[in-house]
């Protein structure tokens, strides 16, 4: 692949708007609410009350008496006429249906529907129907679920763990062996979540002259379809999912698979479109909401000069009752299990337990930023052993720029990077030393300060071969991406992708991209989302992949479409291709510039006028590309070592805060970071991802954990009592720019949708625990709610 | 259920309606108007979302029933174009700031913005955040939201 230089780009890395930001702010998005349909019916849902108990009796005989209402659905009759949704891990013994069948393992599972001409009948309904439920002794705690035979969330299984790895890459005994030091240390990832501000929705028809379930969906989901279609034991290409749905907000939770399942199932049966938006109680009780719930405890090995040279890491990860993928945020941190750091070997044991809480969903970073705030901590433990700088330590560890590719113990080779560029960058930027003199200062006034510091990699566009090391029933070597280019007659390009969005700004992303291709301004090329039959070749827009695979894929198809122009005008300048140039579409002799054929001419040629054509080629203006996931293919070695992602972004971020002692509110009072993700595509969309994966790492460090009593009630499914930051708890981030292209995509751009999230929780502990240091305290669980520090910093306990 | 006859001005014009008395403002608006600008976000009044003018105030229309709008002037996202429907100085100065993603929250910053404007020509930063801090946004991290209404605050002032 070739590299740009960034000095020829025209549209790539300029600061223009972004395409779909006009239809947000006129009040014209198309979300799924805003889909109506003639005759569409509304669905209320009854909740569990309790964390596990056997259904003993529905009675829903009052609720569709109700005058309006036209259906109760419960369990029982869905399993009858649907197949139990699939899991990514192999779990034949562990059956998961949208509602729950005899038994319920969560407080807020869903145990029936009802369906009405409105909402609010339908929640006036569900009030009505009457469950009677035996109470069972729940299991809460993941450490108890990991060693407890009697208490089982899903008793076929046998015991509550779901998946137990042991991964061993390089001399780990040894390098402990010869080491200087070892210290070992437990950190706690709360239960949060991205919570976004647009609750899960999906509307569904069934079209009975074709036979075809119609579905809008506010999703981000790999697999989608084929789950849906498996479930409702309907072929594949009888779902049409239709994409063009703006989607408000996701970072990898929207999945709604259980739900599309019942309005599918509904549609089928009443032959209405039904339709389910969640409101905020369903959407964080027991829509897909919590993310990763973890318990590292880990051992680091070091020489006294600083050089780390091993790691143990034990992950215990709590995945709720019923984990579609969500157990697979184990094996993405393997991608990069030693950060931006040279350590030689890693022992790594990977657990997910099944408890009786609301099952875990992909979580933006999937699973990269409990482990990245893990291994920080690690670094940060380092330098307080052996009384050295922690900035000392990582200028040490990290890799140097003339290292690359380099390879890690866990078999990814890092594409590209210039770490050390980026840490004096923001070292520079944030004036490193005066900020230090400003922690002095505070502290002689008696004040806590502290400065953070974290580096984080990011790895995107993964080839879901993670899937494969956790379940090896699943040989899928790769997660392409593709896209369509279609030139009409008149010349006006059109770009077709093949999945939804929210926010990332695909439309602008693939529209400069082909623009860039083909020197036509990206404003004027329009790009659709097709629905799933009609769709290129996709897998969806996870893991910071759009910008490498997607756009790399839009590169291609612009590349062919610009092949074909050169080889109609060849053909009808009667010259060879290799003496013609191709400028904003239009084709010239490079001799006689005179001697050209204008773009729309071509465009009417390939499209109208097949006595023009080149002999055998076939009529038309379009091209379909799909991107193979570069150092994909590959299936594991016999140590476990593979390439799970090709491109690998680096930020280095810097938080200063103080604390107030008599509340323990922590307040940041400047925020730097370093960011490379190589080219970016368009500035302004990469700075919105870093800031605001760093603010949602500001909720995650300090305020934001969905909260179980050890009875298994759950506290806060509301936006009132699960905090999450507003504009006063985001600070005023200074960004720093960097840019290292990689080798691996068409214009050396990586991703940019975590990196933020991923170095921000880490950092703010790491201002946190140094403003506390010089009281002797430290805290290693997350979120660091000001109750947790006021209690630790007055009674030294660290109980809320 | 008890109906109720109301006369709401919305965007300037007058709507009569018979509606429940249980209907919210919100559901009025986005199923009775099919003014879907205004976006339901956690309906217990704390995300900003549905934030509308209600005779030039912002108020949460998920909180305020549709027959306690009588009367009233309501002013929603839509509101806020041009009369050609384009994006007036705000909208367009988000644009320009890029200080959106998924768009869910947009309208419900913009109608906090525009009231600020409406009272203040040349807000501070923290005058900026206190007029948007009752409207959660989990994309942005809010910065580029403040540095597009200070834009719109400039260019507003120039344009005077």
């Amino acid at each position: 692949m070739r590299k740009s230089k960034s000095t020829n780009l025209r549209y790539i890395s300029k600061k223009r708007r972004v395409i779909e930001d006009e239809r947000f702010v006129c009040g014209t998005g198309k979300f799924v609410q805003d889909i109506q349909l003639s005759d569409t019916k509304h669905i209320a849902i009854v909740q569990s009350p309790y964390a596990k108990a056997n259904i003993i009796s529905i009675n829903s005989k009052p609720a569709s008496e109700l005058d309006g209402v036209h259906a109760v659905l419960t369990g029982a009759e869905l399993a009858n006429h649907t197949d139990p949704i699939r899991f990514g891990l192999n779990l034949p013994n562990v059956t998961w249906y949208p509602l729950a069948v005899n038994m319920v393992r969560y407080v807020g599972e869903w145990v029936a529907v009802v369906v009405a001409d409105n909402p609010y009948l339908a929640e006036d309904a569900a009030e009505l129907v009457e469950v009677n439920y035996e109470a069972l002794d729940p299991i809460i705690d993941p450490e108890e679920a990991y060693t407890d035979s009697k208490r089982l969330v899903h008793p076929e299984h046998g015991s509550n763990i779901l998946y137990e790895g042991h991964f061993c890459w390089g001399p780990v005994e040894e390098d402990f062996a010869k080491s200087d030091f070892s210290l070992s240390f437990r950190v706690r990832w709360g239960r949060s979540s991205t919570v976004p501000i647009e609750t899960f929705g999906v509307v569904a028809e069934w079209d009975e002259g074709r036979e075809m379930l119609e579905i809008w969906a506010s999703i981000q989901m790999p697999n989608f379809v084929e789950l849906l279609a498996s479930a409702m034991r309907i072929p594949l290409n009888s779902v049409r999912l239709h994409q063009d749905v703006d989607v408000g907000g996701s970072y990898g939770v929207k999945r709604g698979i259980k739900h599309a399942i019942i309005v599918s199932y509904l549609a089928r049966k009443l032959r209405n479109p039904i339709r389910l938006i969640e409101d905020r109680l369903i959407n964080m009780s027991s829509g897909d909401a919590h993310g990763p719930d973890r318990i590292f405890d880990t051992n680091i090995a070091f020489n006294k000069d600083g050089k780390v040279n091993s790691l143990k890491i034990r992950a215990l990860d709590d995945a709720g009752a019923y984990p579609g993928r969500g157990p697979f945020q184990l094996a993405k941190p393997i991608s990069a299990i030693v950060g931006p750091y040279k350590i030689n070997s890693v022992e790594y044991d990977a657990i997910s337990v099944t408890t009786n809480k609301t099952g875990q969903v992909p979580v933006r970073g999937f699973g990269q930023s409990p482990t990245n705030y893990m291994l920080e901590t690690a670094i940060d433990r380092v330098a307080r052993h052996l009384n050295q700088r922690r900035l000392d330590i990582r200028i040490k560890n990290l890799i140097k720029n003339d290292e690359f590719p380099y390879l890690i113990p866990s078999g990814s080779s890092y594409d590209s990077g210039d770490y050390l560029g980026v840490l004096q960058k923001t070292l520079d930027r944030a004036d490193y030393e005066n900020l230090m003199k400003r922690r002095k200062n505070a502290r002689i006034d008696g004040r806590l300060a502290g400065i953070g510091l974290a580096t984080c990699l990011e790895p995107g566009g993964g080839n879901n071969i993670f899937e494969y090391l956790m379940n090896p029933s699943a040989e899928i070597t790769t997660f392409t991406e593709g896209c369509e280019i279609k030139v009409d007659p008149d010349g006006l390009i059109t770009g077709v992708m093949g999945t939804t969005s929210s926010g990332q700004g695909h439309e602008t992303l693939v529209a400069t991209i082909i623009g860039e291709e083909l020197e036509f301004d990206p404003a004027l090329i329009r790009v659709v989302h097709a629905d799933s039959l009609n769709a290129p070749v996709t897998r969806s827009p996870v893991a910071s992949r759009m910008a490498i695979m997607l756009g790399s894929a839009a590169a291609g198809a612009a590349q062919k479409i610009k092949a074909k122009a050169l080889a109609i005008a060849a053909e009808n300048l009667g010259r060879p291709i290799e003496k013609l140039e191709y400028a904003e579409g239009t084709v010239f002799d490079q001799i006689n510039t005179s001697h050209n054929i204008s773009w729309s001419e071509i465009c009417f040629i390939a499209h109208k006028a097949y006595h023009k054509l080149p002999h055998g080629m076939e009529p038309g203006m379009r091209a379909h590309n799909v991107f193979q996931v570069p150092g994909g293919g590959q299936l594991p070695d016999t140590d476990q070592r593979v390439q799970i992602y090709p491109c690998f972004s680096f930020q280095v971020h810097i938080p200063y805060v103080e604390i107030d002692q008599h509340t323990g509110k922590v307040s940041i009072l400047n925020y730097f970071v370093g960011h490379d993700c190589g080219t970016q595509i368009n500035p302004d969309i990469v700075r919105g991802m870093v800031i605001g994966g760093l603010a949602h790492g500001v909720g995650a460090a300090l305020y934001e954990k969905f909260q179980y009593l050890p009875d298994g009630q759950f506290l806060n499914a509301t936006f009132a009592d699960y905090l999450m930051p507003s504009a006063y708890e985001i600070p005023m981030v200074t960004d720093i720019e960097h840019c290292t292209p990689s080798p691996l995509t068409s214009h050396g751009q990586k991703g940019s949708g975590e990196g933020g999230y991923l170095g921000a929780p880490a950092a703010i502990s790491s201002a946190v625990n140094d403003a506390l240091a010089p009281r002797g305290l430290s805290i290693c669980e997350l979120p660091m709610r000001s109750s947790i520090i006021e209690g630790l910093l007055n009674n030294g306990s660290t109980s809320q | 259920m008890s109906s109720h006859n109301i006369r709401i001005s919305v965007n300037e014009k007058t709507y009569r309606s018979t509606v429940d008395s249980r209907i919210t403002l919100l559901d009025f608006l986005r199923n009775d108007l099919s003014l879907t600008g205004t976006h339901v976000g956690c309906e217990h009044g704390v995300c900003g979302a549905c934030s509308i003018l209600y005779d030039g105030t912002p108020v949460r229309s998920c909180s305020l029933l549709a027959i306690q709008a009588d009367k009233r002037q309501i002013t929603t996202v839509e509101g806020l174009c041009n009369a050609d429907g384009s994006p007036g100085v705000l909208q367009k100065a988000f644009c320009d700031a890029h200080a959106m993603q998924c768009g869910y929250c947009t309208p419900g910053m913009l109608i906090s913005a525009h009231a600020l404007l409406e009272q203040n020509s040349n807000p501070s930063a923290d005058e900026i955040k206190e007029s948007i801090g009752g409207n959660l946004c989990r994309c942005t991290g809010y910065i580029q939201i403040i540095e597009a209404v200070q834009l719109a605050s400039q260019r507003l002032r120039n344009s005077r």
